[in-house]
């Protein structure tokens, strides 16, 4: 290997082929596209501590907090101390959402965008995939991150009584937060090789609106049973698409002692939805990428 | 240094790039962008593609930088097959692209920095590469300022210095100049014969005739998908056959004047219309503007201006397409 200068003592050292395998080469890529991320991550550590604090924080101040203090009702029969438990989880749920559209969607529709950062990014010496699965994993750290953030200010944000009971099932937590944060970051990949930039206000309107409250962030999916058309349990069906729904349930598991949707389907439906966004994620990459 | 981690195209160990009839037609499109080429350029040239505006000359460069995948035929760069291996062959190339893609969230220095670790440098390594090329950019007082800081003509230097950290084998720019004003232009020709002075083969696009005539070694003239001519620039321009332009402007019958100098002006063989005036192509040139001047003014035309010019890429263009390049 040679350290050949531009300029100078150039001559005689410029190498004709393929210095590195592939394989090696992918690895250093992907090691140095991770770098770039954490050193980028680093410089607005506390623009990032804020973005995720905002919205969970407000939600603990509105719900667990004003609406006790103002005499506002929620929880319905279960009572406000129960609500504050259910709600903690989504809050958990809705910020790895987030900052999976965050950290993915959004800087990726920037760099397809009017930055055109990414035609120098693929040109990394590694498979295109593997540039949008680097997305995906830094986005999916970032998840993590918040999430460790949220859960505490999530459980001392209340009124005295609202409180919500934190029970920590380890098992559950280790694996399903981290998977959580997969989905969520190979949603924001679906998302940002989906909408053009100029259509990001129309992608929080019609999906992330929607997906948000109807995600299971503000009661457990078994509530929704009375909303219903005849014996259709319409409002309960429709949701089933919605992938948040299954992280709430599951940060309900891995958290909480409240009933939450059975494991069973949380774990293989959080797969497919890995697998799916991931695989029409990088079908996306790769067509806004080649030509 | 590993030689064989790929299938290599047999040839010339001086060929940099190869292509085999390479053709590009786009999804949805009835035309063929880049038409069975066959091109081949050598070690430590600087090469040019020329042509207007959808000639294919961009797709040609997409096709060999791996971003755009070729219809059918075959493009190999240092050897290396780049569309069945281009993870392979993006460690020898180096790209600048025509927009300004630096990151924006990092300083000038680590935006290089960051591309030497990506190419698998060590830190120390990389650090010390992109403190040298700084200073050989002068961007060096800019190494902790943000990209958006950058004039275009800085933002340029610094997508070159980029492009050159992992010393690829191949340099292509796309329209390198395009944007830039004239004498940010003039700095960057003068970095790309020094980096081709110290062995850098580069191959750039450009509609500019005068950046293919000034920087390249040799020219392909593009237009349809299809090379017109191949050549360097002084062939190209010997290949149209005549000494001189003539340009004159003057009032009256313009198809009378054109015809009276045609038939007076010995040695003209052409005469075209263009924007300053009527364009004279003359072989042979002897006292030629008393010649031009006394046949229109014996035609009753009075010259309101008259100027003399080599022949030009331009006119070598016009000769093969019968169109200008900066019309397209």
């Amino acid at each position: 290997m040679t350290t050949a200068s531009p300029m100078g003592e150039h001559q005689g050292h410029i190498v004709v082929g393929p210095r590195r395998s592939s394989f090696s080469a992918s690895r250093a890529a992907l090691g140095a596209l991770m770098l770039r991320d954490v050193r980028v991550l680093w410089g607005d550590f506390a623009i990032f501590v804020l973005r995720t604090i905002v919205q969970p924080f407000l939600l603990c101040f509105v719900f667990l907090f004003v609406f006790p203090k103002i005499g506002q009702s929620v929880g319905g029969t279960g009572g406000e101390a129960a609500f504050a438990t259910v709600l903690v989880a989504g809050v958990v749920g809705i910020s790895i959402m987030f900052q999976g559209v965050q950290s993915v969607a959004l800087q990726m529709a920037q760099e397809f965008g009017y930055t055109r950062e990414i035609e120098d990014r693929v040109q990394a010496p590694c498979p295109i995939w593997l540039v949008a699965v680097e997305k995906v994993i830094s986005g999916s750290v970032q998840g993590l991150i918040s999430a460790a953030i949220v859960l505490p200010i999530a459980s001392f944000v209340h009124a005295s009584g609202v409180e919500a009971q934190i029970n920590l099932h380890w098992l559950v937590l280790l694996t399903l937060v981290p998977l959580a944060c997969i989905a969520m970051g190979s949603l924001g990949l679906v998302l940002g090789t989906s909408f053009e930039p100029k259509n990001i206000g129309m992608m929080f309107g019609f999906v992330i609106l929607p997906i948000t409250f109807l995600g299971g962030t503000y009661y457990q999916w078994t509530r929704l049973a009375p909303v219903k058309i005849g014996s259709w349990h319409w409002l309960q069906t429709i949701v089933l698409v919605n992938p948040l729904l299954y992280v709430n349930e599951g940060m309900r598991a891995a958290f909480t002692n409240v009933p939450h949707m059975h494991l069973y389907i949380v774990y293989p439906v959080l797969i497919a939805f890995c697998v799916g966004f991931l695989w029409l994620g990088l079908r996306n990459f790769r067509r806004r990428v080649l030509s | 240094m590993v030689a064989s981690l790929a299938p290599t195209s047999s040839g010339d160990a001086d060929t940099v790039i190869r292509t085999v009839n390479l053709t590009k037609v786009y999804a949805g499109a009835d035309f063929r962008a880049v038409d069975e080429l066959n091109l081949s350029v050598g070690a430590g040239e600087i090469f040019g593609l020329l042509g207007p505006n959808g000639a294919g000359k961009t797709t040609t460069a997409g096709m060999l930088t791996t971003r755009v995948i070729p219809t059918s035929g075959a493009a190999f760069v240092a050897g290396v097959d780049v569309v069945a291996h281009p993870a392979l062959a993006k460690q020898f190339i180096g790209v600048v692209s025509q927009t300004n893609t630096l990151d924006r969230q990092l300083s000038v220095f680590e935006n290089l920095y960051y591309h030497g670790r990506l190419f698998g440098m060590s830190a120390h390594e990389s650090r010390a590469t992109a403190s040298r090329l700084l200073d050989q950019f002068q961007l060096a007082k800019w190494a902790t300022a943000s990209v958006y800081a950058l004039s275009g003509g800085m933002a340029q230097r610094l997508m070159v210095a980029r492009s050159i950290f992992h010393s690829p084998a191949v340099l292509f720019m796309d329209e390198p100049t395009a944007g830039l004003d004239p004498q940010s232009r003039l700095a960057l020709w003068d970095i790309l014969q020094q980096l081709n002075g110290d062995g850098q083969t580069i191959l750039l696009t450009t509609h500019y005739m005068e950046e293919a005539d000034q920087l390249c070694d040799r020219v392909a003239i593009m237009d349809h998908g299809k090379i017109l001519a191949l050549d360097t620039p002084t062939g190209l321009k010997k290949s149209v056959g005549i000494d001189t332009i003539v340009t004159v402007r003057a009032a009256g019958d313009q198809r009378l004047l054109a015809d009276t100098l045609e038939k007076g002006v010995e040695g003209v063989t052409k005469v075209r219309r263009s924007d300053a005036g009527l364009e004279l192509h003359v072989r042979g040139g002897d006292r030629l503007l008393a010649r031009v001047i006394a046949t229109a003014e014996t035609g009753g035309f009075e010259i309101a201006d008259i100027s003399v010019a080599e022949p030009s890429l331009e006119t070598v263009f016009i000769n093969l397409t019968g169109k200008e390049l900066r019309d397209q």
